[in-house]
């Protein structure tokens, strides 16, 4: 007979306010098979779990329900606190009466009736649950990164650091990503190269890392601790190992138009480049879009000139397949371009840049090597207009959400503009100035005080071409939203931060959930913000949200600590919710009648054949297996089943059966 | 029949509609306390029978919700649901139980304020 325990947590009055929760304690004890049914103000505190664990052994109870919050949040606190008290971990359950019942409905008699049929649905599940062992599986102490700006060098470099081998991919030829395309840093003014290349080089040089570059992840299946990845080498159409990166090939590469992506379209390269002359590896590839050979089938002139004879214009992708325990994502973010706002010409002036645009402007290595030259004529600019929330905070645009970073980077192109153009004169339109971070609010401040940067609160309507200059129409609200026109020679538009194109297949490749940004979602906003839902799947950087620098290097090192923190353990415990397939007593040995429809449904290949041998060796029947190793527990195969042999541990047929009739008032009857 | 309050029971996926309805909570947004959630590990769990025993049983409407199309967690077991269902629509029709009492639908992890809405358009 089973005897379950019911403890109704009040939440402190999250719960209590909406439900009758000392209603729910006597309705609960009336279920059948209930032993002992109790409140509390707060039953994940000490004192709480307590109760649950003294109840366990005092009352002798076969089955816990705690009516509090989502599984999602404490299953694991109770479930530890069953486990202390001699009672299997997989016959505690939660019955979510906060996120699904007292949050999300008004306070009355039907918001507590549903909360007592939670409870009952609960109940009658758990009276079916079974005790189960937890499985044990090895770790796999490798770690991929993917990505190689800031956020993934950190991660990779942290781990590497922690002892354990850490392959780093990166889609583009050179890691560095978009902080080794910034000219300098807020709020310090240091050199985004100066600090950047150092680490680049470690990472290079690092014996536990290996570098993939000009690679992208082709797919990546199995767990935590055991992922199987797929990575796709793109051909650089050059022997890496024979290549000094002299740069030879790129200085007589006759085709030299391409707009570079590194300096953001405003400067030229050829078609074999090194994306800028820091990058790691320092080794060239050949962009066969645009190469005269893969074009027209002449030129080779790179091939004749290498004096190592490097170039390899037959290389194929490579698939490198690599084991790995734990993935970081690191892939970034990205931003809107100035085509993005008709308002302000689609792109048609060439004097309306984006941020990235102006950070290559103002860069010692950039196209103007890092004097201040409008794109069109290269006039220095005299009048330049910033303008902040481009695209950000703009329901209208589609994209609701601040990306935190502009205010401090239009902030600091003012600044610079400033230091570098004494007599020019630069204009800021804003909404809001956010600029929450350590020395931030002091830097946006000297920027206005010191360096007579003009903020104007207001946004800026339409920009149109006048008599050679750019007309910013804007309005100053501090002023009576008083109209204002501003002949600019150059406009700076601080456009939103956005994810990397290919963020949504990347999530798919590797079953992470994403926001409606397509950012990738972390496990909980608060308490869990380098995690997925996947587990040993971490975030770090803007992949997430658009983030600072400092905040993608902390997050990054987060990331790497829990990788090293996964690492330390010889083996890992994974809930058993797995598929089982019937096992009995001979002449049946197993009601699966050998069809194999599991078999073509699972999506792990976690399905095997076994074969029943009599004593003679002589083959009785062929039935599935399921390898506990592969199994995810998806119980995709379970609804497939004809015969309803292979069942899923923790929502076998009778538990859900019993949950349905449960919640629809018909489960006395089984009792 | 101004006051007739249907029963929908919710079968949802635990990764994106059981995690958006506590989002939903979280968010404190508002729906029928008439709507009941049982939790899956996946859509592709989902043995369509049990749609059959909550009708038995006195549900008035279901809702299935999984992943989006691609986004399943389990790769593929909402799409196993999808083909369940547009076979279960013929037997519903044979049973003479209009299809409308079930709603098969896709959401995100931070759909639900759509779910939360087609809930409310149900109840």
């Amino acid at each position: 007979m089973a005897r379950i325990g019911v403890f109704i947590c009040h939440c402190g009055e999250n719960i209590s306010a909406t439900v009758d929760v000392g209603k729910v304690a006597e309705a609960a004890a009336r279920i059948p098979g209930v032993a002992h049914s109790v409140d509390y103000k707060y039953m994940c505190s000490d004192p709480g779990q307590q109760m649950v664990q003294n109840a366990i052994r005092e009352k002798n109870l076969t089955g816990v329900v705690v009516a509090a919050c989502s599984p999602r949040m404490h299953e694991p606190t109770f479930r530890r606190a069953c486990a202390a008290a001699g009672l299997n971990p997989f016959l505690c359950e939660m019955a979510n009466i906060r996120e699904h019942c007292s949050w999300v409905h008004e306070k009355g008699d039907a918001t507590t009736e549903k909360a007592i049929d939670i409870v009952r649905t609960l109940v009658a599940k758990v009276k079916k649950n079974k005790a189960l062992q937890p499985i044990k599986v090895p770790v796999t102490k490798v770690a991929m990164v993917i990505g190689g700006g800031i956020a993934g060098i950190q991660a990779s470099l942290d781990i590497a650091n922690a002892g354990h081998r850490v392959i780093l991919v990166e889609r583009e030829p050179s890691i560095g990503g978009h902080m080794s395309q910034l000219s300098e840093t807020f709020p310090t003014l240091d050199c985004s190269q100066c600090i950047l290349t150092p680490r680049m080089v470690e990472v290079a040089q690092h014996a536990n890392i290996t570098l993939h570059t000009y690679s992208e992840l082709e797919s990546l299946e199995g767990f935590i601790g055991n992922f199987k990845a797929r990575i796709r080498k793109k051909a650089r159409s050059l022997d890496e190992k024979l290549c000094t990166g002299c740069g030879l090939c790129a200085q007589k590469c006759p085709t030299r138009r391409i707009a570079s992506e590194f300096d953001a379209g405003l400067g030229l390269r050829p078609a074999i480049y090194v994306p800028f002359p820091q990058a790691v590896p320092n080794k060239p590839v050949i962009d066969r879009e645009h190469c005269t050979y893969y074009l027209k089938g002449k030129c080779r002139l790179c091939e004749k000139v290498c004096p190592t004879q490097a170039i390899r214009f037959d290389q194929e992708d490579e698939i490198v397949e690599v084991d790995v325990g734990a993935v970081v994502l690191a892939t970034g973010f990205d931003i809107k371009h100035s085509d993005f706002f008709p308002e302000y010409g689609y792109g048609k002036h060439k004097d309306v840049i984006d941020g990235l645009q102006f950070e290559r402007l103002a860069s010692a290595s950039g196209p103007t090597l890092g004097e201040m030259r409008r794109p069109s004529d290269g006039k220095v600019p005299e009048t330049v207009v910033f303008v902040a929330c481009a695209g950000s905070r703009d329901p209208a645009k589609g994209i609701e959400y601040c990306s935190k970073i502009c205010c401090m980077y239009t902030a600091k192109h003012a600044m610079l503009y400033k230091h570098k153009v004494h007599h020019g004169k630069p204009y800021v339109f804003y909404m809001d100035i956010r600029a929450g971070g350590k020395m931030y609010e002091e830097f946006v401040r000297r920027a206005m005080e010191e360096d007579g940067v003009q903020y104007v609160r207001g946004r800026v309507s339409r920009i149109f071409e006048r008599n050679g200059k750019l007309v910013v129409k804007g309005a100053d609200t501090l002023l009576g939203a008083r109209p204002m026109e501003i002949e600019a020679d150059m406009v700076v538009l601080a456009t939103a931060g956005v994810a990397q194109a290919g963020a949504e297949e990347l999530a798919q490749k590797l079953h992470v959930s994403y926001d409606a940004h397509k950012f990738y979602a972390e496990a909980h906003p608060k308490l869990r913000p380098v995690e997925t839902n996947t587990a040993g799947i971490f975030l770090a950087g803007a992949c997430q949200a658009p983030k600072d620098i400092p905040e993608s290097v902390a997050q990054a090192s987060g990331a790497a600590a829990k990788v090293a923190a996964l690492f330390s353990q010889a083996e890992l415990v994974r809930e058993p919710l797995i598929a089982v397939v019937d096992r009995q007593a001979p002449p049946l040995y197993s009601s699966c009648v050998g069809c194999f429809l599991c078999q073509s449904a699972c999506p792990y290949q976690a399905i095997e054949k076994e074969e029943i041998r009599g004593r003679d060796g002589q083959l009785l029947k062929t039935v599935a297996k399921v390898n506990p190793g592969l199994c995810q527990g998806c119980g995709t195969c379970v609804a497939f089943c004809r015969t309803k042999s292979i069942d899923i541990q923790g929502f076998s047929h009778e538990q859900v059966h019993a949950e349905v009739l449960a919640l629809l008032n018909r489960g006395d009857r089984d009792a | 029949m101004p006051d007739f309050e249907p029963k929908i029971v919710a079968f949802v996926c635990n990764w994106c509609t059981y995690a958006g309805a506590d989002l939903t909570g979280t968010s404190r947004m508002k729906y029928s306390p008439q709507v009941s959630i049982i939790r899956f590990p996946c859509t592709g769990r989902i043995d369509f029978m049990l749609l059959l025993k909550a009708f038995a049983s006195g549900a008035d409407g279901i809702i299935v919700s999984g992943c989006h199309p691609n986004d399943c967690h389990y790769s593929s077991g909402n799409f196993h649901a999808r083909r369940r269902w547009i076979i279960f629509r013929g037997l519903l029709d044979f049973l003479g139980i209009d299809v409308r009492r079930v709603q098969f639908s896709w959401y995100g992890r931070w759909g639900r304020s759509r779910a939360t809405s087609a809930c409310a358009a149900w109840a």
